[in-house]
């Protein structure tokens, strides 16, 4: 058997959701590829042969690869996967938004259902994944030839890197130019990136505006060395860019330690952080949902709790 | 210029789901049924773009069962101009759907089709990617913004690390996501008016799409119940449980 991953990487340096899915992959068994498209990206390339258990690094450089538009991606991907001798029967990308914009595509164009943000492997066809905002787990097989599957990164402990694969230099594909990226606006940030961080300070719109969510947390999170992450609602306030939200439709997590601050609870949120090792909630109501899944709940008014939190860290 | 609206009749985001007693599927028996929250801002987008002129006619389109002519009288009080009920009893994948609704962009030629960006039910997030791929058509993903000019669409997407913006030609295939607007609420003129509007039903077997599944779903179970932990009376409290119980700071 032979699985393709499909590495996320800016470059320079592999994306850590990638070790998760290489993690995923070998739990499937078989031989591991890893594609990594890009545009003077050799430094991810080396990056992604020292992945334990890959053993072959696939690697496409072109400029038409630097925006990695899901056209020009599955145009290089679809017949790799066909290829004559070379042919893959998985093909792994990370549910990230990277992975989840371009796998359905590769899959349709392979004539093949995809299996979304798998959280176990049970055999080499079955798969359990979360539905209905993680409320119900699903256990299904998959009857199609090549299996196309994206990995929820927090449900599978990433490859470690003490592996040596080779790194084979393919030819790009075509520049079908459908798609042309025309701006970017990248939030800047030296925290550690959400999805891997150890522990999270979240906050929710009981913070009332973006002011308060930075004064407050910020030092918290300085303390603890925290990603800074955040309900739809403070996104939709305008406290925090889109990149903070946590949930059914922002980011995924499941750091060590989990402080969820004015954050009501919703179940569209727990989808995003329940599996968090510990959660800490600070809410002023007794009644929030949120105090069902903590582990530690402080009813309390956060903007005297949360600067005594932070004095009280050394 | 045309918009093709593909919705999804779900669960009601605000019900909690239950489980057959066999644990052989999704208990759907008396569920209050709605709009995929999605669907409702793709439908309300595709309204502004008519609204403002940009586009002459929204078609709002839906796979599955009779009941969900339900769904399609809702996206018509919104605003939709008519809709296209493509009937079948069959367990619907996203890949099936996406090859009925081929089917029905090749009809009907739309400039545009948007979808929601996810169903709420199965969490797939594939149809829209799906779809644009059997099209060959350019595609733009989880949209917070779209701004039609000169025969092409500049999208703004909600990506890992921020915002981008993708320009595409027409047409294309745009899925939206929660922050793209707000949808309106139909009012009763509205409600009225849209039971008057048309409803046609195509058998999606004369659709010539192969939508046999190719997952065949083992169990379904809920998670393992995270337990509530103890309540602490205050920082100080809190500070000495995460330090020497829990371990973590
Ligand atoms: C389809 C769909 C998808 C969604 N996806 C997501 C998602 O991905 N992520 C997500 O987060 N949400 C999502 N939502 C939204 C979700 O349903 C909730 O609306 C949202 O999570 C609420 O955010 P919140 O907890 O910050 O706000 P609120 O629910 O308003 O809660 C604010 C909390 O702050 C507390 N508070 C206020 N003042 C103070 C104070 N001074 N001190 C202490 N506590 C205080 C209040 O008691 C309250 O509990 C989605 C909704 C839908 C329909
Ligand atoms: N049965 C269906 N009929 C019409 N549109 C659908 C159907 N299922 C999914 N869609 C569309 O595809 C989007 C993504 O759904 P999914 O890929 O299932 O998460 C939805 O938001 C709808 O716009």
């Amino acid at each position: 058997m032979a699985i393709l991953v499909i590495a996320e990487h800016d470059n320079d340096s592999l994306r850590s959701a990638t070790r998760n899915t290489v993690a995923a992959a070998a739990r499937i068994g078989g031989d591991i590829h890893v594609l990594v498209a890009g545009m003077n990206c050799a430094q991810a390339a080396q990056a992604a042969a020292k992945l334990a258990g890959v053993v072959k690094v696939i690697f496409a450089d072109a400029p038409h690869y630097a925006d990695q538009t899901a056209e020009n991606l599955a145009a290089l991907i679809v017949p790799l996967v066909k290829a004559e001798g070379g042919a893959y029967d998985y093909v792994l990308a990370p549910a990230t938004g990277a992975g989840k914009n371009l796998m359905p595509r590769i899959a349709a164009l392979l004539d093949v259902a995809q299996i979304s943000d798998i959280v176990a492997v049970e055999s080499a066809d079955t798969f359990v994944r979360p539905i209905y905002a993680g409320n119900v787990l699903v256990t299904v097989r998959s009857i199609d030839a090549v299996k196309v599957i994206t990995v929820r990164t927090t449900a599978f402990d990433a490859a470690g890197e003490e592996g040596y694969a080779v790194v084979e230099s393919i030819t790009a594909g075509p520049d079908l130019g459908q798609s042309k990226l025309v701006g970017r606006e990248v939030s800047k940030s030296l925290r550690p990136e959400l999805i891997a961080a150890r522990v999270i300070v979240s906050g929710g719109r009981g913070l009332g505006n973006g002011e308060n969510y930075h004064k407050l947390l910020e030092p918290l999170a300085d303390k603890l060395g925290a990603a800074l992450g955040a309900s739809r609602a403070a996104v939709d306030a305008g406290f925090v860019p889109n990149d903070y939200q946590v949930g059914q439709t922002g980011k995924i997590v499941a750091p060590q330690l989990y402080i969820a601050i004015g954050v009501s609870g919703a179940i569209q949120h727990l989808a995003g952080m329940k599996d968090s090792k510990i959660i800490v909630a600070i809410n002023k109501d007794p009644d929030a949902p949120i105090f069902q899944v903590a582990d530690f709940g402080l009813v309390g008014d956060l903007f005297e709790v949360v600067p005594q939190l932070t004095a009280a860290l050394k | 210029m045309k918009i093709l609206v593909p919705v999804k009749r779900v669960i009601d985001p605000n019900v909690k789901v239950r489980l057959k007693s066999d644990g052989s599927g999704i208990d759907l028996a008396n569920m209050k049924m709605s709009m995929n929250p999605f669907d409702e801002v793709a439908v309300e987008e595709a309204v502004r773009l008519r609204e403002s002129n940009l586009a002459t006619e929204v078609i709002a389109v839906t796979c599955g069962v009779s009941a969900c002519q339900e769904t399609l009288r809702h996206a018509m009080a919104i605003g939709a101009d008519r809709a296209i009920l493509v009937e079948t009893d069959v367990q619907l994948e996203p890949l099936s759907v996406a090859k009925l609704l081929r089917a029905i962009v090749e009809r009907e030629a739309p400039e545009l089709v948007i979808l929601g960006k996810q169903a709420i039910d199965d969490d797939a997030n594939q149809t829209g990617q799906m779809l644009a791929g059997l099209l060959g058509s350019p595609q733009a993903t989880f949209a917070s913004k779209i701004t039609i000019a000169d025969g092409r669409a500049a999208v703004t997407r909600e990506v890992d690390g921020g915002l981008e913006t993708l320009e595409c030609g027409l047409p294309v295939v745009i899925t939206a996501d929660l922050r793209l607007n707000e949808p309106r609420y139909p009012s009763l003129p509205n409600i009225m008016k849209a039971k008057k509007k048309p409803l046609e039903t195509i058998a999606a077997g004369s659709l010539g799409a192969d939508i046999s599944p190719r997952h065949v779903p083992v169990k379904y179970a809920f998670p393992p119940k995270r337990s509530a932990g103890v309540r602490v009376a205050d920082v100080a409290e809190l500070v000495h449980k995460l330090k020497n119980d829990a371990k973590v700071i």
